[in-house]
């Protein structure tokens, strides 16, 4: 997923401001929305498919990006003028590796389940694109506050994105929401739909999404 | 701004240094937990193959109570130390460390599900093959006249989801229960699955149902039942003989 060029206006900074200004709650639902990395930037798609297969592992994995493009963009946005200008992405990539390694030791440690479902799938936060994204287009050029926030409205538009898809792919692919059977509890007898299950369903699902998204906020891709 | 290359080497030596120490850190910390959830996970695993597990059940403590264990070759004589003269614990026998072995000198755990009065109920074996994609394992448990299939557990890393990956589902797991692994003339079979599904073709005492579009995650678990219960096929004769 390499490929996506990232343009993001880097915000202008102010003297003294209020601690949630206008700008600064921007920075946050800017990318639920208008600016979802997902469904506008379409950036980190492959863990978009991969893990929302069932909403209990997604909670999990949307929890473990959230941390770390939070923390990633705190601790680079304070590094961001020691960081010597021609190794700035190995750097990034050294920060994200180790936040995502923390992250899938303490996953095997307390929640070995879950591990074993999400495994490959969380050490591949380190490619995720979301995150490399916004360390190079926003926490390199901006304060450790502003790119605190920057990252927790990036972290939670993955993060609603995914739960919203899997949420549809369990409840159709396997009858349930958190592995309670809906259908089966309010008497329904409605067959699995196995499209679901497979990757072609959250293709589906994120298209619908993307769609009724645009419709409404009127975004047009340049 | 340019800085110059000896700030680079300095600044990314730092970064390592901070990087590494922290990520070790961790890592030491959390060993133990990590250990405690993976010997949790093994257990869970060998008790599913006999009995269904209640979600919070106190699986330790029922493990504790219930099961034996030993390890044994292929000649099916206990072994009590490994290669390096440790002594050995069955539950940490590595599956896969061994399955890349010759079959002869691999450690083959057996672990014994026993009755309150201390009779063997069930043998569990584990297995360890390869699926369509990669890697499938699982416990087969057998009744104490080591034939009867009393349950089998399987799980897999890979298979594609809806297909192969049934073999994880107690409906595919289920079609296992009271099958026999020898034919009428007491020759080692093993249980074949067949392939299609529900065509209703006859199905034989060591046939179960196939799994529809996953014929080939099917030979899998096929090889690796016949591989693995021919390896332990020495243990269970020394059991039928009153050995053990």
């Amino acid at each position: 997923m390499s490929t996506e060029t990232i343009e993001q206006p880097i915000v202008k900074e102010k003297s003294s401001e209020a601690l949630l200004s206008k700008r600064r709650k921007r920075l946050v639902t800017d990318p639920l929305n208008e600016d979802n990395p997902i469904s506008v930037q379409v950036l980190g798609i492959c863990s978009a498919l991969a893990v929302t297969v069932k909403m209990e592992p997604t909670l999990i994995m949307s929890i473990s990006v959230v941390f770390v493009i939070v923390f990633a963009n705190l601790i680079i946005s304070v590094m961001r003028n020691l960081i010597p200008t021609r190794v700035r992405i190995i750097v990034q990539l050294a920060v994200i590796a180790t936040l995502v390694t923390l992250v899938s030791e303490v996953l095997k440690a307390f929640n070995y389940e879950m591990y074993k479902v999400l495994g490959a799938f969380v050490g591949l936060i380190i490619t995720n694109c979301i995150v490399m994204g916004r360390l190079e287009a926003f926490a390199m050029g901006n304060k450790p506050y502003d790119s605190l926030l920057d990252g927790f409205g990036s972290g939670f538009g993955y993060a609603w994105i995914i739960l919203a898809v899997a949420f549809f792919r369990e409840l159709f692919g396997s009858g349930s929401i958190f592995d309670f059977k809906v259908f089966e509890a309010i008497g329904l007898n409605i067959q699995n739909n196995g499209l679901m299950v497979d990757s072609i369903g959250a293709f589906m699902i994120l298209g619908l999404i993307i769609w009724v998204q645009r419709t409404k906020t009127g975004y047009v891709e340049h | 701004m340019q800085q110059s290359n000896a700030y680079i080497i300095v600044f990314t030596a730092i970064l390592t240094i901070v990087v590494g120490g922290l990520l070790s850190f961790t890592s030491e910390i959390l060993k133990p937990y990590q250990k405690k959830s993976i010997e949790l996970d093994t257990k869970t695993q060998i008790l599913t193959a006999v009995m269904e597990l209640e979600k919070g059940s106190d699986i330790l403590g029922i493990y504790n109570t219930k099961i034996e264990s030993v390890v044994v070759d292929i000649n099916g004589a206990p072994v009590e130390l490994d290669r390096k003269g440790n002594p050995i614990v069955p539950e940490e026998v590595n599956i896969l460390k061994n399955y890349k072995m010759d079959p002869e000198s691999r450690n083959y755990p057996v672990f014994k599900y026993m009755s309150e009065e201390g009779k063997v109920e069930a043998y569990i074996f584990p297995v360890y093959g390869n699926g369509l994609w990669d890697k499938i394992w699982g416990y087969v448990a057998l009744e104490e006249d080591m034939n009867t299939i009393k349950g089998v557990a399987f799980d897999h890393k890979a298979e594609t989801p809806g297909l192969g990956q049934r073999i994880q589902t107690a409906e595919v797991q289920n079609r296992y229960k009271g099958k026999k692994v020898y034919d009428a003339s007491g020759e080692l079979v093993s249980v074949t699955m067949v392939k299609g599904e529900g065509k209703g073709q006859p199905i034989s005492d060591n046939q179960v149902d196939g799994m529809s579009g996953a014929t080939l995650t099917g030979n899998g678990v096929n090889k690796m039942l016949m591989g693995y219960l021919t390896a332990y096929e020495a243990y269970m004769n020394n059991v039928k003989k009153g050995n053990n």
